[in-house]
């Protein structure tokens, strides 16, 4: 009998974030108080043309993504240097088993976050004129944004030195989506940022979000956020992978 | 089964321009307990690292089980049970999770896990933690967790670095009691260790390494007999036999307080009888004979040229 040894890390993995309050807080709660922030204190300062709930709810969907990888970027680390890497090592468990776990735990932990994040959003008014096919868009997207996040986390939990660091190594990627159309649009930023904002991954992605959610995908934007989220996942998986054999 | 456990030879390996070990061979009986005897950074781990697979040698063969561990590591690592030196243990799982979760990941496993999982708990007196988070535990109780989930997998060969490192005197016994019971059980234990009495109490044979190199390897009796400094205390009951055998033994030395006389010896059985039977023409007798072994401090002492870290303190 062969066992599964890829479940079997992926309910370890799972076990731990709910085990860690300071993970929850942050990859589930965080996101929640960020929207309630923007929608209340900061809401009516930007003019966005629409209701901000229905414009700012997408990008607090990436933010919420991007507030989960600190555990990611830890829990991997802490594996191997807490030294339970070497046990799973001489007991045989494949390198794949041992990151697959730690990149569904993380993309998991994405959907529960974006699922409570929507759950409040409605309550504040959200009003998405999307259909059940551009719903299953968004929960698309929102997956591949979670594996190239995730991939690509976990080779910077892989090349930090400590857990600390690790977490520390993250925190770019949860500042990325300020400097995005995530809470404003691009349009409304300073130059330099504004560049910036069009032009980086993430931007992309939100309006792919943005524009299922309004039951209007523009296909450009469409092909750009998954060519972005393959490439990021592709290089993610390629310096995690090396990064282990190096390691471990 | 085979009559060696582990066979080294020639094992060489380096970390940039620093040699870590330098030509290590050894042979472990099958049954027995081996014990690598060294200071920090002498390069236990490391030796431990390569006899488990988990690090490449640069040069030297190495066998485990008969397999070698370059080209079969798949079969060294199906029968052999590390024990790492840092208590791997997932601190965010109980101790019971801990178990299961070896349970789960062993190919090896197929019986009743969780009769497994009760049996590993009661042996190591960890069932009332059981249901805690490895996070609480002390140190003892991590190093026993740490042990339990080595034998989840019934391993015949079971490498042990530095397992009572850190812990308190009542702790250590605890686990050379438990470590005596896992050689009764047969299997074959590679237990290393910068405690002197440690490997004196434990092995059957020990190898002293340092900076790379074994510089000396046998029984603890063997070791201990190999350096100078073996010898025979002799006490007389008044100080002219004391005198008078002084001058039978050139190279002794008397303390005329103690009225004892200390004559090198290498404490083997015909250089005994000699002694013996000089006194004996002489018609001297002593009130107490006694043959001084060292320790292993000293042993260490004598074969390096210097101290160990817990010795010289």
């Amino acid at each position: 009998m062969s066992k599964n040894q890829s479940a079997v890390m992926l309910r370890r993995n799972f076990k731990h974030l709910t085990r860690n309050p300071t993970s929850v807080f942050n990859a589930v709660l965080m996101p929640v108080v960020m929207m309630l922030m923007f929608v209340y204190v900061f809401g009516d300062a930007f003019d966005v043309g629409v209701d901000y709930i229905d414009y700012a709810t997408p990008g607090l969907m990436l933010l919420a993504v991007c507030y989960g990888l600190g555990a990611t970027a830890t829990s991997v680390n802490s594996d191997m240097t807490k030294g339970i890497i070497n046990r799973f090592k001489v007991m045989d468990v494949s390198r794949s088993a041992v990151l697959n776990g730690h990149v569904v735990a993380s993309v998991l932990t994405n959907l529960i976050a974006i699922g409570a994040l929507l759950g409040v959003a409605f309550l504040l008014g959200f009003d998405p004129s999307a259909s059940l096919l551009d719903w299953l868009g968004a929960i698309g997207i929102v997956v591949l944004l979670g594996l190239a996040a995730g991939w690509f986390t976990i080779a910077l939990g892989l090349a930090a030195k400590s857990p600390e660091t690790a977490g520390i190594a993250a925190v770019p990627l949860v500042m990325l989506p300020f400097f995005s159309s995530a809470i404003v649009p691009a349009e409304l930023m300073g130059p330099g940022v504004r560049q910036f904002a069009e032009y980086q991954p993430f931007t992309p992605i939100i309006e792919t979000l943005r524009g299922f959610l309004n039951g209007s995908p523009d296909t450009t934007d469409l092909i750009v956020a998954v060519a972005w989220c393959v490439g990021i996942t592709l290089v993610g998986y390629l310096w995690a992978s090396a990064t282990f054999k190096k390691r471990a | 089964m085979r009559s060696s456990a582990i066979e080294v030879s020639g094992l060489r390996k380096a970390f940039g321009d620093k040699k870590v070990l330098d030509g290590i061979d050894l042979t472990v009986a099958a049954g027995t307990i081996f014990s690598l005897l060294g200071p920090n950074g002498a390069g236990k781990t490391t030796t431990v690292n390569v006899l488990t697979t988990l690090m490449q040698a640069d040069s030297g063969s190495v066998r485990v089980a008969g397999h070698d561990v370059a080209t079969e590591a798949k079969a060294v690592r199906a029968l052999i049970g590390v024990t790492g030196q840092f208590a791997a243990v997932d601190e965010l799982l109980s101790g019971q999770e801990n178990l299961q979760l070896m349970v789960d990941l062993n190919r090896a496993v197929t019986g009743n896990g969780k009769r497994i999982v009760n049996d590993l708990l009661e042996r190591f007196e960890l069932t009332e933690a059981a249901q805690k988070p490895a996070a609480t535990y002390s140190g003892g109780m991590r190093r026993k967790l740490d042990l339990a989930m080595t034998l989840v997998g019934n391993s015949k060969i079971i490498f042990l670095d530095e397992p009572t490192t850190g812990l308190d005197p009542r702790s250590r016994r605890t686990m050379w009691e438990i470590v005596r019971g896992l050689v009764a059980d047969g299997a074959t234990i590679f237990l290393t260790t910068q405690y002197l009495e440690e490997a004196d109490q434990l092995a059957d044979r020990i190898a002293v390494l340092d900076q790379g190199r074994l510089v000396a390897q046998g029984t603890p009796e063997e070791l201990k007999r190999q350096i100078p400094g073996t010898h025979v205390r002799l006490r007389f009951a008044t100080v002219a036999d004391l005198d008078a055998a002084a001058r039978l033994f050139a190279d002794s030395t008397r303390d005329a307080e103690a009225l004892t006389l200390r004559v090198p010896s290498d404490g083997g059985t015909t250089s005994l009888r000699a002694l013996l039977d000089r006194l004996d023409e002489h018609s001297l007798g002593a009130e107490e004979f006694s043959v001084h072994t060292p320790d292993l401090d000293d042993v260490f002492l004598a074969l390096t040229g210097h101290a160990t870290e817990v010795g010289a303190k």
